[in-house]
């Protein structure tokens, strides 16, 4: 099990990136954060180096030379939940949507700067510690918002919200995935149910609602954050 | 001296590059069979392949001389193509093969050889002349015996009608003609010695046309028309040179042919004196009211005559008209002609003194014109055969109709007997006939006056009830009756005869009228190809296709025709020929007569632009030659307006291509200039950290650090916006219109400008109650980033850039105003072009932004326009279509309390 070696030596991040620049400056940066490293070209060693390495994160470009990075995606998922990041160009919000119902945990769009992308690799390790300790946290903490999923209470400021119970149970789904982005098919699927029949378009309503009882100013969001034609994310930090 | 004639010059221009494009034609001309024409062919041929001409023989007939057939070794021969006919197999000239082969000279023996039926081309001419212009040099072979306007002569001299025609216009066309003249005295030699092929089965006749004197004949006829070619050719030159004065062409020359065998004598007698005169000349034919009653018989007859005078070079025309002189002399005279020619009138004396000849009428009325009277044909067919086309049970509705009338009248004559004399009753019986005269048959209207005199006589002339008559002034009675139904039962006739003749007229050009009005609306050759198509159908009766070639050399169209089956891949081919040699071809012509449908070519003024297809449903109809002329003068109109077509979207593609280019040019200096530079700042930067590390100090690497960050910044948005630019104009954008709060769109987009927008407040008005639009997001957030970029580019630091949102009906209407110089006076809609750039500093760019916010913005359906703010400022305003059905807070906290 990764779960021992985890919690001595540093994380091991799996790089599967065919670009020697971007390689290049992903090991700079990255050696430079404390993580250790190992590199694949190709999507079929990447497949392989997940099998033998059990990295605990790995970081995918979704245009590999051999194979598509959605089926990566696909085959990694069929034995272990390590988080995966995915890297793609902006544009192809399509191919993030997809990547991201098929396990990917959260994206970065091509070309990105170093302070997001190590802000996303620090939420997906995150994600993953709590998972190993199989606790979730009943409280979320952030600015001026405070939510209390025990005894089911939103505080903006100190003064409590009152939020409908579909609102409440959307910003539960944003707390419990804080920091990680959410696609709609995720959040109408945890929010109403998998057999749930409601429309997408219904999501976005409630959300404005929720942004508008939350954020003081909607147009700029300090909690809930969207990602155009992808989905939403709870701010984390 | 004179100048020559611009026009002239021109005309000869035109003619010698066609010719240059065309091969050439020479035609090896002799008197009879047995001169050694194939012979001279073959020798001319074997010297030219001595010159390493390429020469292959494309049908040589040698019956079976050994000297010609010696001659004919080490040419290269092509196959012949086999025919079955009949159960016999014929062999004919393989056009396609020799069109194929391609040699740069072919020889085809015998000109004025029949093809056997099958063949594309009825005559063997036609596929010479097809050689021709295909560019390949031919020679061939004539006896002056088969030219056109000269077989009734040789008919006269030697008694034997020469089937086997060639027109004298082939004969003109060629581009050399050798003479292979021979002595008779020789050739009666050579027949001695059997060295004259001869068939067998003409034998007798043939021997007969051997005979010296015929010879002799034939002789000089050759001569004759060797001698006048050099006489053409020697006009051609001066008319080069400009050495004569003048060649006016004063004559022209036109003869009324009928539907009498004798027509085609008078054709060709007149084609040889217009030959003569070098004088354009016209047939007529004037259908006159009783043609209509003509048997199918007459009418052929007189349609072959047309044909046989277009062949001979003449131009056609049936007129109409109740008298043939009238109409001939009035179409004279329009037409400036200078000599009239008819046939000498035939016929009865009698007849001739009773209602005056035609001669004599046209000689009184003649004026300047010339008469020529020509002998063996009535001028026009008197009194064509009764009404054989008239249905029976019309005809004899007009019997019983005139049997009833003569009954009325005889009762009520017999009612006012005691009241009024005789000679007063004699009116009423004249009134019936009049009456039955005016339905316009003869027949029952002469039924009608013979029992009217009958009964007249009979019942009120005393004695009663007898025939006999007492007093001789009965008779004048009688005959007044007789001649009153004949002349009212012509004159209505005639009439009625004109009325449907003009009616038919007014059909014609109403057709032409609407046909060229309906096509004059449109440039589009899909609207054109309908209107053709429905009008050219209603006009003749027919089924029709218009037949456009597109761009892979096939011919496009005739979706209907190609549903019915009725285009198969013969009839295409027919089409095809058409649309390349410019020739009508198809049914009732002499090109491919097998094919199901008749084809003409869409010749524009340049070229031929499409082939029309036309299958009637009765064939006489366009067969009749005042139809032809009107469907060729569709055809033409029609390929008129199609090229008219054709040339505009050449214009509007060529406009296009233009502006491609000048995007390629604007794209490639964007390319070349806004993505070098910040290349250049970065690149610039980077060497420097590099080369210089130890020696910069924090501040400085930071700030190359920095530049580096922003120049690729910069260099991300550059290559964004050409994507997208590219995506939305390629269509490859799928737009995804879903409900969002405007607010959400726009918070992602502020927040990807935050660099840009620096210390620029963004002020934001936008009510709480704003609905929901329905958008794509991914694409109107590129548009908010493109417009606050722009925005920020104009806005100096510190200074705000606002942007509001008001509901506006269906619409959200979205302001972003900054705090610029606003847009130059004059730019207006210019802003949202490709590549449009402002002035200044802050320009820097490539000019794609707004463009692709207008486009974002027109694929969902709103308005955008480009304005100065009153208080300063350039204002970006456009709309975005609301969403509909969005429920409310209200609702939907009912609904959850509900679930």
């Amino acid at each position: 099990m990764p779960a021992e070696t985890a919690s001595i030596a540093p994380p091991l991040v799996l790089i599967i990136e065919d670009d020697a620049q971007i390689r290049r400056f992903l090991r700079a940066t990255l050696t430079a954060e404390g993580f250790r490293l190992h590199e694949s070209v190709t999507a079929g060693d990447g497949v392989a180096q997940t099998s033998a390495r059990t990295p605990d994160l790995v970081i995918l470009d979704l245009g590999l030379p051999d194979f598509d990075g959605l089926e990566v995606i696909r085959q990694v998922r069929a034995w272990t939940q390590v988080p995966i990041l995915v890297l793609s160009a902006r544009g192809q919000e399509r191919d993030k949507v997809q990547a991201l119902d098929l396990g990917a945990d959260d994206f970065v769009s091509k070309p990105f700067g170093v302070d997001e992308l190590l802000a996303r690799v620090r939420v997906a390790l995150r994600h993953v510690a709590r998972l190993k300790l199989d606790t979730a946290d009943t409280a979320f903490r952030l600015g001026e918002l405070e939510v209390n999923l025990e005894d089911r209470r939103v505080l903006l400021a100190g003064e409590e919200i009152h939020l409908t119970p579909i609102e409440f149970r959307l910003l539960q789904t944003l707390v419990h995935h804080a920091g990680k982005v959410l696609t709609q098919r995720q959040l109408l699927k945890e929010v109403w149910g998998p057999n749930s029949l409601e429309q997408p378009q219904y999501l976005r309503v409630y959300m404005a609602q929720l942004r508008r009882k939350l954020e003081p100013d909607p147009a700029r969001p300090r909690y809930l954050l969207t990602e155009p034609g992808v989905g939403y994310r709870l701010a984390a930090e | 001296m004179s100048r020559p004639d611009p026009d002239r010059l021109l005309a000869r221009v035109a003619e010698q590059e066609s010719r240059a494009r065309r091969g050439r034609l020479k035609v090896f001309f002799g008197a009879a069979a047995g001169v050694g024409k194939t012979y001279a062919m073959l020798e001319a041929a074997r010297s030219k392949q001595r010159d390493s001409v390429d020469v292959v023989v494309g049908y040589v007939e040698t019956h079976r001389r050994s000297e010609t057939e010696a001659l004919l070794e080490g040419l290269e021969i092509l196959p012949r193509r086999q025919t079955g006919y009949r159960g016999t197999t014929l062999e004919e000239f393989d056009l396609d093969a020799a069109l194929a082969r391609r040699p740069a000279l072919i020889l085809v023996d015998e000109l004025a050889h029949t093809n056997a039926a099958g063949s594309r081309h009825t005559k063997r001419w036609q596929d010479v002349l097809e050689l021709v212009q295909a560019g390949l040099e031919v020679y061939t072979t004539l006896n002056v015996q088969h030219l056109e306007s000269l077989t009734d002569v040789v008919a006269r001299i030697t008694g034997i009608q020469v089937r086997e025609t060639v027109p004298d216009s082939v004969f003109e066309q060629a581009d050399e003609i050798e003479l292979v003249d021979l002595p008779v005295v020789e050739l009666l030699k050579r027949l001695e010695e059997g060295k004259v092929y001869l068939p067998q089965q003409a034998g007798r006749a043939l021997e007969n046309f051997f005979r010296e004197g015929n010879l002799i004949a034939l002789r000089e006829m050759a001569l004759r028309r060797t001698a006048d070619r050099v006489d053409l050719q020697m006009e051609a030159y001066r008319r080069d040179r400009s050495i004569e004065a003048n060649w006016p062409v004063t004559d022209r020359i036109m003869v009324s042919i009928g539907a009498s065998p004798f027509s085609a004598r008078l054709l060709r007698a007149t084609a040889r004196a217009a030959r003569r005169l070098r004088a354009p000349w016209v047939a007529a034919f004037v259908e006159t009211p009783g043609f209509t009653q003509a048997s199918q018989d007459v009418r052929s007859r007189v349609l072959s005559a047309l044909r046989l005078a277009e062949r001979l070079g003449a131009e056609t025309v049936t007129l109409t008209g109740s008298r043939v002189s009238e109409a001939l002399l009035d179409y004279a005279k329009a037409r400036n002609v200078t000599r009239l020619v008819i046939g000498k009138p035939a016929g009865p004396l009698w007849k001739r003194l009773l209602r005056g000849s035609i001669l004599d009428e046209l000689i009184q009325g003649s004026g300047d014109i010339d008469i020529y009277a020509i002998s063996g044909e009535p001028a026009t067919p008197e009194a064509p055969p009764a009404s054989p086309v008239r249905t029976a049970s019309r005809a004899t509705r007009g019997y019983w109709h005139a049997l009833l009338v003569v009954g009325v009248t005889t009762v009520l004559s017999r009612l006012l007997l005691p009241v009024l004399e005789p000679t007063n009753l004699s009116m009423i019986y004249l009134l019936g006939v009049v009456l039955v005269a005016m339905r316009g048959a003869r027949g029952p209207a002469m039924l009608a006056a013979v029992l009217s005199v009958a009964a007249f006589d009979f019942f009120c002339v005393p004695p009663y009830l007898t025939f006999a008559v007492s007093d001789t002034q009965y008779l004048l009675t009688f005959a007044v009756m007789f001649g009153v139904a004949l002349v009212v039962s012509s004159l209505t006739l005639s009439i009625r005869q004109q009325e449907r003749s003009a009616v038919e007229r007014a059909k014609r050009t109403e057709a032409l009228y609407r046909l060229s009005h309906q096509m004059a609306g449109s440039l589009n050759a899909g609207v054109l190809v309908e209107v053709i198509t429905a009008i050219t159908a209603e006009t003749f009766h027919a089924n029709v296709a218009v037949l456009l070639p597109n761009t892979d050399g096939g011919l496009a169209g005739g979706r209907e025709w190609k549903e019915n089956s009725l285009l198969d891949a013969a009839e295409q081919a027919v089409a095809r020929w058409v649309l390349d040699h410019g020739q009508p071809a198809g049914r009732s012509t002499q090109t491919l007569p097998g094919a199901r449908a008749l084809y003409l070519p869409l010749t524009g003024s340049e070229k031929t632009v499409g082939v029309l297809g036309i299958l009637p449903s009765d064939w006489e109809i366009v067969e009749n030659p005042e139809q032809f002329h009107l469907l060729e003068t569709f055809a033409s109109q029609a390929a008129l307006a199609l090229e008219r077509a054709e040339i505009a979207r050449q214009a509007r593609q060529s406009e296009i291509q233009a502006e491609a280019e000048r995007m390629r040019t604007s794209l490639l200096s964007a390319v070349s200039h806004d993505l070098r530079t910040p290349l250049a700042s970065i690149t610039g930067a980077a060497t420097g950290l590099l080369a210089q590390a130890g020696r910069l100090d924090q501040a400085t690497s930071r700030e190359l650090l920095e530049t580096i960050s922003d120049e690729a910044d910069r260099l991300n948005r550059l290559v964004t916006n050409l994507l997208e630019m590219t995506r939305l104009e390629s269509g490859a954008v799928e737009v995804r219109k879903e409900w969002h709060p405007l607010e959400e769109i726009l918070g992602a987009a502020l927040k990807r400008t935050e660099r840009q927008l620096g210390d620029r407040p963004v002020r934001l008005d936008l009510p709480a109650d704003l609905p929901m639009v329905a958008v794509d997001d991914v694409l109107l957030q590129q548009a908010f980033i493109n417009l606050l970029d722009n925005a920020a580019k104009y806005t100096p630091a510190g200074a705000a850039i606002e942007i509001r949102a008001r509901a506006a009906g269906e619409m959200v209407e979205v302001e972003v105003r900054d705090s610029g110089p606003g847009f130059p006076p004059g730019a207006g809609k210019q802003v949202f072009d490709k590549f449009y750039r402002g002035a200044g500093e802050a320009a820097r760019g490539a000019g794609l932004g707004l463009a692709i916010v207008k486009a974002i913005i027109d694929v969902h359906g709103g308005q955008i326009e480009a304005v100065n703010h009153p208080q300063g400022g350039a204002c970006l305003r456009f709309t975005l279509p609301a969403a509909t059905g969005v429920p409310s807070a209200a609702a939907l906290r009912e609904q959850e309390h509900a679930g």
